[in-house]
C-alpha cells in the first residue's frame, strides 16, 4: 500500500517535471499556480483540519510572504535570493505575533481576533503608499535572469513546493502533529495529561504562516507583482473551501481542492464573469452534499468497515429543530 | 487643529457609529442567539442600499419617498434573510461553525453576485429630499441635517430592541436560548422558530443599516466589504451577543475613525483595527459580558 502511494507520488512527480517540455505554456503557468495555491492551502489545513484552530484569515501570511520579497528587491535593494528566504521568515514572525495574541482565546473569538489583526495588516498594505504602492500594488519585480523563463520558475516553483510539502507531510505525522490532532479533539484531555496546548497551537501557526509565506514568495516568481488582494479577507474564505472541497481532515485534500478550484475559476472564467455564484452555489452543495470533501468521503468510504468514523471536532451545538 | 473641527469630526463619528450600531446588533443579535457568524450580513446591508435607492427613484418627486424606501428596503432584507433561513441555514444548526460559516459565505458570494447582476457594477447615489438637506448648526457647528436622523435613528433602534429583548415573550425566549439553548429546547419551546425570528431580525437591522446610510455615501458593489469585518470586530470588542457591547462598540469606533482623520487621515480607517487588538489585548472575551 505504502509503496503504491510512493510509486504513483513518484510516477506523479516525474510526469510534472517533464510538463514544461510538452505542454503550451499557457497550462504550465495554470500547473505553477496550482502548485502555489495548492501549498498556501495545505499550510493552512496544519492549522485548521490538523490543528482544529478556526485560521480565518490565513491569506495575511500569504501576502506577507510575497510583499516582503517585493518591498526587500525593489524599495531596500536586497539580493533576490535573500527576499526568497526573508519572505518566509516574515510571515512566520507574523504568525508568532498573531500567534501569541490569538491562542489564549477559543474558536469563534480566536477566529475573529485572527481575522480582525489581518485585516489591520490588509490595510496596511492599501494605504503605505511609499512603501506597498498601495491599491496598486508592485509589479514588475526584477527576479535573477535564470528565474525569467516560464519553464524554470515552473521548475523552481515545483521543487519548493514538493519540499515544503514533504516538511508539512512529516511535520503532521510527527510525534508533534499526532499531538496537534489530539488536541484538536480533545483540547481539555490533552491539558490534563500534561501537553501544552497553546504551544503546540503556536507552533502549528508560525509553521503554517512560514509555509504560506513560501507560497507567497512563490507566487511572486510567478506573476513578478503584489497586490493588496493577496491579503483580502475573501481571499482566506476562499482557502478555506479548497480544504473544505478536497477534505480537510486528509492531508492530500486541500491541494485537490486547490487544483479544483483554480482550475474551475481558470476555465469558468472564459464564459462569465460570474464566477462567484458559480463558487458559492458549489460551497453550498459541498456542505449539504460533501461535508467531509472529495477525498474525506471518499476516505470515509474505504473505511466503512472499520467502524472508527473520521475524526472530526465536536458539534458545536446540540440543538432539536 | 481647532476644537470646533473636532467636535464637527466628533459629531459626525457619531453619526456614524448609529450605522455601525444598528448593523452590528443585527449580526450580534444573530450570534448570540443562533451563534452563526453571517458572513452575509454585509451583503444585506447593501442590498439594503440598493432597494433603498431603488425604491426613492421609482417615487421620484413623492415627498415621502426617502421614509418609503427606509421602510422598505429592512423588510426585503428581511425577505431574503428569512428565506435563506427557512430553506437552508435552518437544517445545518446541528454542524460546527466552521460549516455554518462557509454556508453564509457561499450565500454572502452568491447575493454579491446577484447585486452585480441587478444593478450592475456602476455607483447610484441616493439624494435626500430637500427638508434634509443642507446643514444645521450644533454648539456652532455645522452638521448636515440628514445625520440627525441618524443620530435620533441609533437610540430609537437600540431602544426598540430592549423593548423586544425584555418585555416580549420571544424576546425573553431568544434570550434564553442565548444564554442555554438546550435548557429551552428541553422546556418544550420551539426553538427553531425563534432562531428564524432572530435571524429575520438580524437580517433586517442590516438592510436598515444599509439603507440608512444610502443618503450619506456612493452605493456601490464593494460597499459591504469593510462593513462586515467592522461590525464583527464590534461584536468581538463588545463581548458577543451583548446588545450594549455593540453600542460601545460602534461608539469607540465611529469616533475612532472620524478623530483618526483628523490626526492621519491616510490610516484613519486602520485605527478600529487597532483599537480592537488593544482591547482584545487586555480582555479578550470583550468589554461587557458576553452571552455566549
Amino acid at each position: 500500500m505504502v509503496n503504491g502511494t510512493r510509486l504513483g507520488l513518484g510516477v506523479l512527480l516525474v510526469a510534472l517535471l517533464g510538463v514544461p517540455a510538452f505542454l503550451p505554456p499557457f497550462y504550465v503557468y495554470l500547473l505553477a499556480l496550482i502548485l502555489v495555491t495548492g501549498l498556501l492551502a495545505a499550510s493552512l489545513n496544519l492549522v485548521l483540519g490538523f490543528g482544529g484552530l478556526y485560521q480565518f484569515h490565513h491569506a495575511v501570511f500569504y501576502g506577507i510572504g510575497a510583499y516582503t520579497l517585493a518591498i526587500a528587491i525593489t524599495k531596500l535593494h536586497w539580493p533576490a535570493w535573500v527576499g526568497l528566504v526573508a519572505g518566509p521568515v516574515a510571515a512566520a514572525l507574523a504568525g508568532l505575533l498573531m500567534g501569541l495574541v490569538c491562542v489564549r482565546l477559543e474558536r469563534l473569538y480566536f477566529g475573529m481576533l485572527q481575522l480582525s489583526l489581518g485585516s489591520f495588516v490588509w490595510i496596511v498594505a492599501l494605504r503605505w503608499y511609499p512603501v506597498t504602492g498601495g491599491d496598486n500594488g508592485l509589479h514588475g519585480i526584477p527576479l535573477p535572469a535564470v528565474l525569467k523563463p516560464l519553464g524554470n520558475a515552473y521548475l523552481f516553483i515545483l521543487a519548493a513546493v514538493a519540499a515544503s510539502l514533504f516538511v508539512l507531510w512529516a511535520v503532521v505525522r510527527s510525534p508533534f502533529g499526532l499531538t496537534l490532532q489530539a488536541i484538536r479533539d480533545n483540547p481539555q484531555r490533552c491539558q490534563v495529561v500534561g501537553i501544552h496546548v497553546r504551544a503546540h497551537q503556536l507552533a502549528a501557526m508560525v509553521l503554517a504562516a512560514f509555509f504560506a509565506g513560501v507560497a507567497g514568495v512563490l507566487y511572486v516568481v510567478l506573476e513578478r507583482s503584489v497586490f493588496p488582494n493577496m491579503l483580502f479577507w475573501v481571499l482566506s474564505l476562499e482557502i478555506l473551501v479548497m480544504c473544505l472541497l478536497g477534505g480537510w481532515f486528509t492531508f492530500p485534500g486541500p491541494l485537490l481542492g486547490a487544483a479544483l478550484v483554480v482550475a474551475l475559476r481558470t476555465f469558468a472564467g472564459r464564459y462569465t464573469e460570474y464566477w462567484t455564484l458559480i463558487l458559492g452555489v458549489l460551497l453550498i452543495l459541498l456542505i449539504f452534499f460533501l461535508p467531509e470533501g472529495i477525498l474525506g468521503t471518499l476516505g470515509a468510504q474505504r473505511a466503512q468497515k472499520t467502524p472508527e468514523p473520521t475524526p472530526r471536532p465536536a458539534p458545536a451545538g446540540d440543538v432539536h429543530g | 487643529m481647532d476644537s470646533m473641527a473636532v467636535l464637527g469630526q466628533i459629531l459626525v463619528g457619531l453619526s456614524r457609529a448609529m450605522i455601525l450600531f444598528i448593523v452590528a446588533a443585527g449580526l450580534s443579535l444573530v450570534l448570540g442567539v443562533l451563534r452563526v457568524p453571517n458572513v452575509f450580513h454585509g451583503s444585506l446591508y447593501m442590498i439594503g442600499a440598493f432597494v433603498a435607492w431603488t425604491v426613492a427613484e421609482a417615487l421620484e418627486g413623492h415627498p415621502a419617498r426617502l421614509w418609503v424606501a427606509l421602510a422598505a428596503a429592512p423588510l426585503a432584507t428581511a425577505a431574503v434573510g428569512l428565506a435563506v433561513e427557512r430553506t437552508l441555514l435552518c437544517r445545518l444548526y446541528q454542524r460546527e461553525h466552521l460549516m455554518l460559516i462557509l454556508f453564509t459565505f457561499g450565500v454572502m458570494l452568491i447575493l454579491n453576485d446577484l447585486v452585480k447582476l441587478g444593478w450592475g457594477p456602476t455607483y447610484r447615489s441616493l439624494v435626500p429630499p430637500e427638508e434634509l438637506q443642507g446643514a444645521v448648526s450644533i454648539l456652532g457647528v455645522a452638521l448636515p441635517r440628514y445625520n440627525l436622523v441618524l443620530l435620533g435613528a441609533g437610540p430609537l433602534v437600540a431602544g426598540g430592541l430592549w423593548l423586544f429583548a425584555h418585555r416580549t415573550r420571544i424576546g425573553k425566549i431568544a434570550r434564553a436560548a442565548a444564554t442555554d439553548r438546550e435548557m429551552v429546547a428541553v422546556l418544550g419551546i420551539d426553538v427553531s422558530r425563534v432562531f428564524a425570528v432572530a435571524f429575520g431580525m438580524g437580517c433586517l437591522l442590516a438592510g436598515l443599516g444599509g439603507a440608512l446610510v444610502a443618503p450619506t455615501t456612493s452605493i456601490t458593489l464593494g460597499m459591504d466589504h469593510t462593513l462586515l469585518i467592522e461590525s464583527f470586530l464590534i461584536v468581538i470588542i463588545g463581548g458577543l451577543g451583548n446588545l450594549w457591547g455593540a453600542l460601545v462598540g460602534s461608539l469607540l469606533f465611529g469616533v475612532a475613525h472620524s478623530v483618526g482623520l483628523l490626526i492621519w487621515p491616510q490610516f484613519a480607517v486602520a485605527f478600529p483595527y487597532a483599537i480592537t487588538a488593544g482591547v482584545l489585548l487586555v480582555r479578550p472575551r470583550g468589554l461587557l459580558r458576553s452571552v455566549w
